[in-house]
């Protein structure tokens, strides 16, 4: 094939957010950004419609020379688990386009501009294959994403964006010792296949598997390095709220998958069940902590936390449900919360008021509206037949037959999980009708439908017919099961 | 001999389920939208009916739509089992349907077309749950019943009503995200696969007794529609929905989908064969015969018609679950048959129920001194249930407890032929003084002389009462199918 299909995928967004500076007028603005963010989707269909998933090599591989004296190349190629991570950040970031349609009335341009640079930067950590290259990424979506939050955030934005930056930047300095580490250790390179490749001593894995540890729980979170994540909720404006939940959070435990399993297998299989506590851990605080939420958004947020704990207990299971379904608990939780997000953003349009208590007897003012909560809060909770069901039923299969008694403690948490998140739902559309400001509410409208609904269509194919998903990451995951365990040594 | 593969397992659940779509549609224009569900009834019958003969004869319709998951399809299958459970539930929904559109325009009803929707869903959600073939086929359906049936807990929107919807709610999810999630995933995790097997999917898995206890406890526990006690506080606080609801959903389609679960856990998932080696049989048999007993006493103490219904229904339901784990082949007959026996009889009650609240507005037993000669219909069908809920021949429940009775003799069970002899007296104790009260006892005649029967609440219900007493006499359906099941 000789076009240069992830170039393209990364480019595009970028390429259209120097188109945007030329344009004038909001309308204008709004309509490109989405005409681009299309594009891209429709860039990413091609890409899995020619993805073979019979191999886990990589794929749609592209090399050219960028520092050749330190060994750094501009090195962009998917395997099974990354091409679902580079589909899922373009779909959201449709959606974001959409989501900010009527929210944002300030500073168009900056922030549609913000927007395509970040999901440029995304897909470029999913793309990357030199581990420099994954850095810059890495470390540049922090810009946007602090302007996202500090510029269009509520009250306490300068607050949150700074506590953002600040917790995942310190995270990212180990990670960047990590990274030097890595690269004199493993033969002067940064080409991640020829990294992972090269076998590290047991000494040497574990004090990296600690210093990606730190940079990647940060990110997932992973309690106790988690509170940055409420308040950044909170503060950013719903499309920040949507990246972060449906990419962000993604990319810690993509970094494990990429790195810290593949590359130092020893280590991570030592600290397996450290991992798994702290899984179980996050899954329930999460929980608890969800449970005596108020406000919309920190309930989403913080039951983000107890699911990203189910995404990170199925990865150390290190056996091949726990990993087939924490990768598609990441797929599945950026299309529920990402839409959650969004909900909680259309109301918040209407209402200018999250609390929960304010609300009430939503269904009888905006049936349509309250259906798709509906649909996305038993998503969340992994109702059997929607999307995290199959997720969650694969993550506690693999976590019991890793541990017991943790996978018993994950039980906890997705009990909690219904809790809270019925709880939610019922305050808010059922019962009487409460605020006498609630009466003149609008339904959702054409827009607020055509964001809405594509990730509807995700929830309920993947809880019916979750194969296409499953074959995508198939060959890939067993491959990082051979990697891990040793070749001949089954799952 | 083969399975038949036909499209009629899937068939049968979208009836119902385009039935509520059309009714949705046909907001506006009430009486096409009351046409709807009977017609859909009946067809969903048919349906069901031309299945019997194959299932009869020892066979089961298929249908597999596609793989889920290694080991796990969307799959649905008719066999002796489901078909006990399909026919009970679209033979009634006919029946029924027609109660409710008397019993919701009589009492002038808000919100009929969100219940009828609902209703029909319902019932779709039943079928479904019937018709599936492996475990996540049935937790979708079941799981889709608890939803479908929560508008109808909460119909009436007052406090008492979303107090109640919340209790359902509570104890229904709660129960399957812990317990019957851990279960389910557990299962899989040990078998590779989550489909039924007539021997037991866990029959030949290598897995610590002490870990398959926990299992099994799990999807008893988890499966809290069976009621079996403290997972029963459900069912009295669903009470406050509409009388239909509590006479279709509470007595037949929701709490027969908790026994029918129970059942399919016992016979295709773990096995007979593997319970008893467990020794969980005996356990559980204990387990059950308390809550019998219990609920029993419960129903004595309630002065409330309606609740006095449900608790008799979590004591009955429990019978179901006691014929299945003494794990004799007659008790189990017993058991299975009991599904139907039950279902018969107790939604006659509750029919009866609805008739007096809708002629009279009394809810309370003490209140209904002398309404039986205002009511002859009504009462006479009450009567009539009563009978066959303490079983006595020739009505519906004189031959599941005979079976019952028979079959704890031949497994050497003494102790339960006590505790089913014990309850069929507490039966007739807190059954027979409703009609007492009924007919003999003086009532104030002003207040009762504007009662009469309404003929499309008065008519389904003899028509219920009259099956009671049928399949008493003709039992051969029943027996067959449930000698399918043991064999």
């Amino acid at each position: 094939m000789g076009l240069p299909l992830l170039s393209l995928i990364v480019f595009t967004p970028a390429v259209g957010a120097a188109l945007l500076l030329l344009l004038r007028g909001d309308g204008a603005v709004r309509w490109t950004a989405l005409g681009v963010t299309i594009l891209d989707l429709a860039l990413c269909i091609a890409m899995l419609a020619g993805f073979d998933t019979t191999t886990h090599a990589m794929q749609f591989v592209e090399r050219h020379r960028w520092v050749p004296a330190l060994g750094i190349t501009f090195s962009l190629g998917v395997d099974g688990i990354s091409a679902l991570f580079v589909f899922l950040t373009a779909l959201l970031g449709t959606v974001c386009v959409l989501a900010s349609w009527a929210a944002i009335d300030r500073r168009v341009k900056a922030f549609m501009v913000s927007l395509l640079v970040m999901q440029a930067l995304m897909l470029g950590v999913f793309c990357a294959l030199d581990l420099f290259l994954f850095y810059v990424c890495w470390e540049a979506m922090l810009i946007p994403m602090y302007l996202i939050i500090g510029v269009w955030g509520g009250e306490g934005r300068v607050y949150a964006a700074f506590k953002f930056f600040l917790y995942t930047l310190a995270g990212s300095l180990v990670f960047l010792v990590g990274v030097i580490a890595l690269y004199f250790q493993g033969g002067e390179t940064f080409d991640i296949i020829a990294l992972t490749a090269h076998n590290l001593p047991f000494a040497v894995q574990s004090w990296l598997f600690f210093a990606f540890l730190i940079a990647f729980a940060v990110k997932v979170p992973m309690v106790p390095v988690h509170t940055w994540l409420p308040d950044a909720h909170v503060q950013a404006p719903t499309a920040g709220s949507i990246i972060l939940a449906g990419v962000l959070l993604k990319m810690g435990a993509y970094g494990f998958l990429r790195f810290s399993l593949p590359m130092l297998p020893e280590a991570s299989l030592y600290y397996s069940t450290l991992m798994l506590a702290l899984s179980a851990l996050a899954i329930v605080y999460g929980g608890l902590l969800a449970l005596a939420q108020d406000d919309l958004k920190k309930l989403v947020a913080y039951s983000s936390i107890s699911h990203m704990g189910f995404v990170t207990l199925g990865i150390f299971a290190l056996n091949l449900r726990g990993l087939q379904g924490g990768i598609l608990q990441m797929f599945n939780h950026g299309v529920t919360t990402g839409a959650l997000f969004l909900l909680v953003g259309l109301i918040y349009e209407r209402t200018h008021t999250r609390s929960i208590a304010d609300y009430g007897g939503l269904m009888k003012l905006a049936p349509v509206y309250t259906s798709f909560l509906a649909l996305f809060t038993l998503s969340s909770m992994a109702l059997p037949g929607t999307n995290s069901f199959v997720g969650e039923l694969l993550v506690l299969s693999g976590g019991f037959a890793a541990n017991l008694a943790l996978g018993a403690v994950a039980v906890l948490g997705a009990l909690l999980s219904a809790a809270y998140l019925l709880g939610m739902y019922g305050r808010v559309s059922l019962g009487p009708v409460s605020a006498a400001g609630l009466s003149k509410i609008r339904d959702v409208n054409a827009r607020e439908m055509a964001a809405i609904v594509p990730l509807a269509i995700f929830v309920l194919w993947v809880g019916l017919y979750p194969k296409p998903f499953l074959s995508i990451i198939d060959a890939s995951v067993r491959h990082l099961l051979v990697q891990v365990h040793g070749a001949g040594s089954g799952p | 001999m083969d399975p038949a593969i036909s499209i009629r397992p899937l068939l049968a659940i979208a009836v119902p389920g385009l039935a509520a779509l059309a009714i949705l549609f046909l907001n506006r224009r009430e009486r096409l939208r009351d046409l709807v569900s009977p017609l859909a009834a009946v067809i969903l019958f048919a349906i069901v009916a031309s299945m019997a003969p194959t299932v009869l004869a020892g066979g089961s319709v298929e249908l597999r739509l596609f793989e889920i998951l290694p080991g796990i399809a969307l799959a649905f299958r008719a066999d002796a089992l489901g078909m006990v459970f399909a026919t009970v539930s679209s033979l009634l929904w006919i029946l029924a349907a027609i109660y409710s559109i008397g019993y919701m325009r009589h009492l002038n009803e808000h919100a009929q077309t969100r219940f009828f929707a609902c209703f029909a869903a319902s019932i779709a959600a039943a079928v479904g749950g019937a018709f599936s073939a492996n475990l996540f086929t049935l937790v979708i359906f079941y799981e889709a019943l608890s939803l479908v049936t929560y508008p109808l807990v909460y119909h009436h929107e007052d406090d008492e009503a979303w107090r109640g919807a919340r209790r359902y709610l509570v104890y229904l999810m709660g129960a399957s995200k812990s317990a019957l999630l851990a279960a389910i995933a557990l299962t899989y995790q040990l078998a590779g696969s989550l489909d039924f097997v007539a021997g037991g999917l866990l029959a030949k898995a290598e897995a610590a007794p002490m870990l398959l206890t926990v299992v099994y406890f799990c999807y008893l526990f988890g499966f809290a529609k069976a009621a079996v006690m403290p997972m029963h506080a459900w069912l009295p606080a669903a009470m406050v929905a509409p009388t239909p609801v509590s006479a279709l959903l509470h007595a037949v389609a929701v709490v027969k989908m908790g026994v029918f679960c129970v059942l399919r856990v016992v016979f295709d998932v773990f096995g007979v064969g593997l319970v008893a080696k467990l020794g969980l049989g005996i356990a559980t048999a204990y387990l059950v015969s308390f809550t019998i007993l219990m609920a029993s006493v419960y129903a004595l103490t309630r002065d409330d018609l309606k609740a006095r219904l449900a608790y008799s229904t979590v004591s009955q339901l429990s019978y179901i679950v006691l014929g299945a784990v003494l794990l004799s082949p007659v008790a189990m007959v017993g058991g299975i048959v009991h599904i139907a026996a039950h279902a018969f009889s107790k939604i006659t009650l509750f029919f009866c129920a609805g008739s007096i609240f809708c002629a009279s507005g009394k809810r309370n037993i003490s209140d209904m001194a002398g309404i039986g000669r205002r009511l002859p219909w009504t009462m006479g069908a009450f009567f009539v249930a009563s009978l066959s809920m303490i079983g006595i021949p020739p009505t519906a429940g004189f031959v599941s407890k005979w079976y019952l009775v028979q079959g704890s003799a031949d497994a050497g069970q003494m102790a339960f032929l006590l505790v089913l002899l014990v309850s069929s007296v507490l039966n007739a104790a807190y059954f027979l003084p409703v009609s007492y009260t009924a007919f003999f006892e003086a009532g104030t005649q002003e207040s009762l002389s504007k009662v009469r029967e309404i003929p499309l609440v008065a008519a389904p219900l003899v028509a219920t009462a009259i099956l009671s007493v049928l399949m008493g006499i003709f039992p051969g359906y029943f027996l067959t199918l449930a000698d399918g099941v043991v064999r």
